[in-house]
């Protein structure tokens, strides 16, 4: 499956890069070697086989549905390009 | 005084467990060589008052006999770990300016044992290649040069920071994390010992994010049992990261020396690929060789489906790194380039903060996880997955102990010289070694021997899950056959 210059700005807009228009065509390209690669495993016969969730069986471990780390909202903070009165802060979002 | 960078980190401990030298006189010994070694640009940031901090604590702790097993040894850290209060930035212009305020637990194992930091080390941009060129900071320069050329290599990579110092012996150990090979795939084109454990025998929590289901943080150092003592410190039950395994860690040191008369090593026929250097290969059929002197049965196994795991792995890893990427969109921590709106804010910071690497990556992975192409992708890499962990599972079933393998499919490439045509031609490096995350399993690379350009040359063991003790033996088995590769001093 060959991507084209629209499936690629959709990606781009999907994964949240902007992409500019001349680098389109390159991107294209890249992209399109990467799955060519990776084509080759439509000739796996996976007929039956689970796909694999966990790579070493464990059961998840529980524990004590209690707080265990919190007020240190300072320490969150210190590294936010934007912030105010312990909130980060963003683009104005609603009109 | 001796050299006290030559010292093995082993004798390092001895010496200074015997007040041959203070922690003190080995730090400084070390911290004098990263600043004479600036050339190699392995260290991203250099923690001199830190270290010497560190190492007169050390010294008061050697002096009053409450030393701990690491006390006083001179580490790197790869710039993947986060480090409280010290820039971590995973090579990444988007983590540009980033201080943890906490500490990855890996990392606070090897201090709570008494090690000291030195600094941080270079990496491909989150962890993202084989060579080292995609970081943000520049390539790593390897210490070693083919016979009569001055042509820069690469160290190989991810980890190529933390292999070229250990090789360049500004360090006496250092962390990396593997995810496809990177850290047996740099220490092969390092000369030097590098082990991925068994997935969930460290903790990732405090490790930056690339490919969660495949990530392993290990040691590099370079010999065998320093790679031991290091590892025995690293690993560890964690709540912190829930996939880290709650096993009690052996003596991974006391496993290093032990025999390996009546094992089973497994040669798999699906690694001799089509154009393997000859030299590879001699080098691999020696390495049965020294097995079978040292009384291991040498047998042929069959992992049939080696050939699909590097295409699997370009599907789950870019997938699992899409995702992981998301966080880093201007709003918590690093870089924020302004845009019309929150939209535009997200799409400008991430197209200049991430590399064109982690851009393809991201992208690809998008595309594979998007609707309509899930099923054909991602959820069909995960069942390949299924069956290359399986292959393993038949072997070792079998009774093989032990799977020797090259690490790499050749030495060291000059820097520039690859990834140029396609991505791909980049990817290759890894065949050998990427089908050992998609299993989880343990993989040890060990240096065999030099080309005959004189560029080191790596073999690789693979072994049970948490059955990182036989690799150990294993592997000690060829370094005493081997020998040690060391490079000749051109940068200091």
């Amino acid at each position: 499956m060959a991507v084209d210059a629209d499936t690629v700005r959709r990606i781009a807009h999907l994964a949240r890069i902007a992409v500019a228009d001349e680098e389109v065509e390159h991107l294209r390209g890249e992209l399109n070697a990467i799955l060519a690669f990776v084509e080759q495993l439509a000739e796996v016969d996976v007929e039956g086989v689970e796909p694999m969730t966990s790579v070493i069986p464990m059961a998840l471990k529980q524990r004590e549905d209690k707080v265990t780390e919190g007020g240190i909202a300072d320490d969150i903070l210190r590294n936010a390009p934007a912030a105010e009165d312990h909130f980060f802060a963003v683009p104005k979002v609603v009109e | 005084m001796s050299d006290l960078t030559l010292l093995t980190l082993a004798d390092a401990r001895d010496g200074l467990k015997g007040r041959s030298f203070s922690a003190a006189e080995l730090t400084q010994a070390h911290l004098s060589a990263i600043e004479r070694a600036r050339q190699l640009n392995a260290f991203v940031l250099e923690t001199p008052e830190q270290a010497r901090a560190m190492a007169n604590e050390a010294d008061a702790r050697l002096r009053s006999g409450t030393a701990r097993p690491l006390e006083g040894i001179p580490l790197g850290v790869k710039d993947l770990f986060a480090t409280a209060g010290v820039r971590t930035t995973a090579c990444s212009r988007i983590l540009d300016g980033f201080v943890p305020t906490y500490e990855s637990s890996v990392t606070a194992n090897l201090w709570r044992d008494g090690a000291i930091l030195l600094g941080k080390l270079n990496n491909d941009e989150f962890a993202m290649g084989s060579s080292n060129e995609n970081s943000v900071f520049g390539p790593v320069v390897s210490p070693w040069r083919r016979q009569g050329s001055n042509t820069p290599l690469v160290p190989g990579g991810s980890s190529g920071g933390s292999a070229a110092a250990v090789a360049a012996r500004l360090c006496l150990g250092a962390v990396g994390t593997d995810t496809g090979g990177s850290i047996r795939q740099p220490a092969a084109f390092s000369g030097i010992v590098g082990i991925k454990p068994t997935y969930g025998r460290c903790s990732r929590f405090g490790i930056i994010a690339y490919a969660s289901s495949l990530d392993q943080a290990g040691p590099f150092a370079r010999t065998v049992r320093d790679a031991a003592i290091l590892l025995g410190s690293m690993a560890g039950h964690d709540p912190k990261d829930s996939t880290c395994v709650d096993a009690a860690v052996p003596s991974y040191e006391a496993s290093v020396g032990r025999s390996i008369k009546g094992m089973k090593i497994g040669i798999p026929r699906e690694y001799r690929v089509e154009g393997m250097a000859a030299e590879i290969e001699r080098l691999w059929e020696q390495g049965a060789q020294w097995l079978k002197a040292a009384g291991a049965e040498v047998v042929e196994v069959s992992l049939p489906h080696t050939k699909y795991a590097l295409a699997a792995y370009y599907i789950v890893a870019p997938a699992e790194a899409s995702s992981n990427l998301a966080r880093y969109d201007g709003v918590r921590y690093g870089l924020r380039v302004p845009g019309r709106d929150v939209i535009d804010m997200y799409r400008r910071t991430r197209a200049e903060g991430f590399g064109p690497e982690v851009r393809r990556r991201v992208m690809i992975g998008t595309y594979v996880l998007s609707a309509g192409y899930i099923d054909a992708y991602y959820v069909r890499a995960q069942k390949v997955r299924t069956l290359i962990k399986r292959d393993f599972e038949r072997c070792f079933a079998d009774g093989v102990d032990a799977i020797l393998a090259p690490a790499t499919p050749s030495a060291a490439f000059g820097i520039g010289e690859k990834g140029e045509a396609s991505p791909v031609e980049m990817y290759l490096n890894d065949v050998f070694t990427v089908t050992v995350n998609m299993a989880g399993l343990p993989g040890i690379s060990v240096p065999g021997a030099l080309s005959s350009e004189g560029l080191p040359l790596g073999l690789q063991l693979i072994g049970r899950p948490f059955d990182e003790e036989t690799l150990f033996s294993v592997a000690q088995v060829i370094e005493d056959a081997a020998g040690r590769f060391v490079p000749e001093c051109w940068w200091s």
